[in-house]
């Protein structure tokens, strides 16, 4: 268990003037590299995990570790360097009075020297597609425009843990995978570790592994084959079933020859195309 | 209450070097007790439209048509709080205008606003919280208690107060989770039924679009790329997706298995039960199921 960079163990954490739990006993280490999705329903407790991971919050219970170091006040500051966050609503985190100066921010933040400052804002704004937008002030883009800015900040400042907390969730479908593709790429080339909170159903599917939360509990984790087969207990847990694991399912109860739930649709197809042809 | 947009223009920042042609040449008609689904890619000129149906743009060219009134560049317009009573929007993230005290005194905010005494304004509260699926308890409560999917049925529960005869929606699910998103549509789809309204959404969600939509408008850069049914507009997804635009599961996958069979079913389906019963066919064909 050397390489996990986050080691959340046995943390509860309760909003103030609350009576119930926002996080309820929560042990979990995310690994260095891996594609980790959190899903569950809104008020299961996976946003207050984003908080706690970025030091906004302190658990009431239990301890929290990040590359190694222990997440105390005094070393809030670098953790917070290790773990990227990009947050749902981009209005919230925009600083700068123009696309650049918002991206550099952060750099100027850290001391980088400007020669480098200036790449790292061109070619993280490059992977965002936003590097046209360089002096247009944030108020004038478009929500996915500006979470793209948001993301492009994040990037700047590589991190080794990039945290989106539905992130996505506003753009539209061809911003949403342009985001994504790049976080990938992103994920490989610096072998960053992504932790993604989402609804995003297809999305959780691509991940390497995956978390249900239900209640502020960990309810359950395996990977995206493991949790689909979870079927109508997701949906139960106020979530979903992929398009494909949904086809699957309604062709078998016509008898059409199917022998497992699907969950990307080039394999369905590949199967029906299968079963199709050996007639 | 009918809504046309005529030839509709809108400039942003007229005579400065910020100037942006945001729509050009927009013509839609949206007759009353429509649902329109207005889609497109980000920056498109959905939410620019969006503000014209209620006369918080006037075009800078063209003209909307509000039930009897019109609303052009030209006109000082007077009355322009007629139409913001009978067209109601739901913004983004709509628990973000929450202010009141109680979830009560918000609902009422809206309609005493527009000269409706309190006593009527207490009683439609109480009409609109229950619509939402909420209960009346909630009434005495402050917003800022509520969970986030309750705020926003409290912040949907004013708008559905004032009353109006067309709602708009822009992006009214966001950042709720699959069963909300399903409870919030579904809602919306019951009161356009039950009090006859015209309802507008503005979305990414082809799903939500083929679902609940008769009419879809697509948008592209400013203008007016394709408009008619679900049908109609699903019918050539290459398109679409040459957008940037996604288009149902339902209907790529479709596509994917045309492409692989080489055929052709006999529509588009937009739904999945539809599918299902043109791949039973497809295998009934070859005498595979009886």
């Amino acid at each position: 268990m050397t390489d996990a960079v986050v080691r959340i163990e046995n943390v509860s954490f309760k909003y103030d003037g609350q009576s119930d739990f926002a996080l309820n006993n929560v042990s979990l280490h995310i690994n260095d590299g891996e594609w980790l999705a959190i899903v569950g329903h809104n008020g299961s407790g996976k946003s207050t995990m984003a908080k706690l991971l970025n030091g906004l919050q302190t658990p009431s219970e239990g301890s929290i570790q990040i590359c190694g170091i222990e997440l105390t006040e005094e070393t809030v500051w670098d953790t917070r360097k290790q773990i990227g966050m990009v947050f749902q609503n981009p209005d919230n985190q925009f600083v700068g009075s123009t696309v650049q100066d918002d991206v550099a921010f952060g750099l100027e933040n850290n001391g980088v020297p400007r020669e480098e400052m200036v790449q790292r804002v061109k070619t993280s704004l490059e992977k965002v597609k936003m590097d046209k937008f360089l002096d247009q002030e944030p108020h004038h883009l478009s929500g996915g425009q500006k979470q793209r800015v948001a993301i492009a900040g994040v990037l700047a400042l590589r991190p080794k843990i990039i945290l989106l907390d539905e992130a996505t969730s506003m753009l539209d479908p061809r911003g949403r995978e342009e985001v994504l593709q790049t976080i990938r790429e992103l994920k490989e080339s610096n072998q960053m570790t992504v932790v993604s909170i989402t609804h995003d159903l297809e999305e959780a599917a691509k991940a390497d592994r995956i978390i249900v939360m239900n209640k502020g509990q960990l309810y359950r984790e395996g990977t995206p084959e493991e949790i689909f087969q979870m079927d109508e207990e997701l949906v139960e847990l106020g979530l979903d079933i992929p398009f494909p694991v949904k086809m699957s399912k309604l062709l078998k109860s016509k008898g059409i020859p199917i022998n497992k739930h699907y969950l990307t649709e080039e394999e369905l197809v590949a199967q029906l195309w299968t079963s199709h042809s050996n007639k | 209450m009918d809504i046309s947009l005529q030839q509709v223009e809108y400039r942003y920042q007229v005579n400065s070097p910020f100037e942006h042609l945001a729509l050009e040449d927009v013509s839609i008609d949206i007759p009353s007790g429509t649902y329109l689904a207005i889609i497109g890619h980000t920056g498109s000129g959905k939410s620019t439209i969006l503000q014209h149906l209620n006369a918080i743009l006037k075009p800078t060219k063209g003209k909307v048509i509000i039930g009897d009134q019109e609303v052009t560049n030209a006109k000082k317009q007077k009355n322009l709080k007629s139409i913001r009573k009978k067209v109601g929007i739901v913004f983004q993230f709509p628990e973000h205008q929450l202010f009141e005290e109680t979830v009560e005194k918000d609902i009422c905010f809206g309609p005493m606003n527009f000269g409706v005494s309190e006593s009527e304004a207490k009683r439609r509260a109480r009409e609109a919280i229950l619509q939402v699926g909420l209960s009346e308890e909630i009434l005495a409560k402050s917003p800022f208690d509520l969970s986030g999917g309750q705020m926003r049925r409290v912040a949907i529960a004013g708008v559905l107060a004032m009353e109006p005869d067309v709602i708009v929606l822009d992006e009214p699910t966001a950042g709720l989770d699959p069963r909300g998103r399903k409870e919030i549509m579904d809602m919306f789809y019951r009161l356009h039924k039950d009090r006859n309204l015209s309802t507008i959404l503005v979305t990414h969600s082809m799903e939500d679009a083929a679902l609940y939509a008769d009419q879809i408008v697509v948008m592209h850069q400013g203008k007016v790329f394709k408009k008619g049914s679900p049908r109609e507009i699903f019918q050539s997804p290459v398109g679409l997706m040459e957008l940037g635009l996604d288009v149902p599961e339902v209907v790529r996958f479709q596509n994917k298995l045309e492409d692989t069979f080489h055929v052709k079913f006999s529509k588009t389906c937009v739904t999945l039960e539809e599918l299902t019963e043109e791949i039973h066919r497809l295998f009934k064909k070859v005498g595979e199921l009886t």
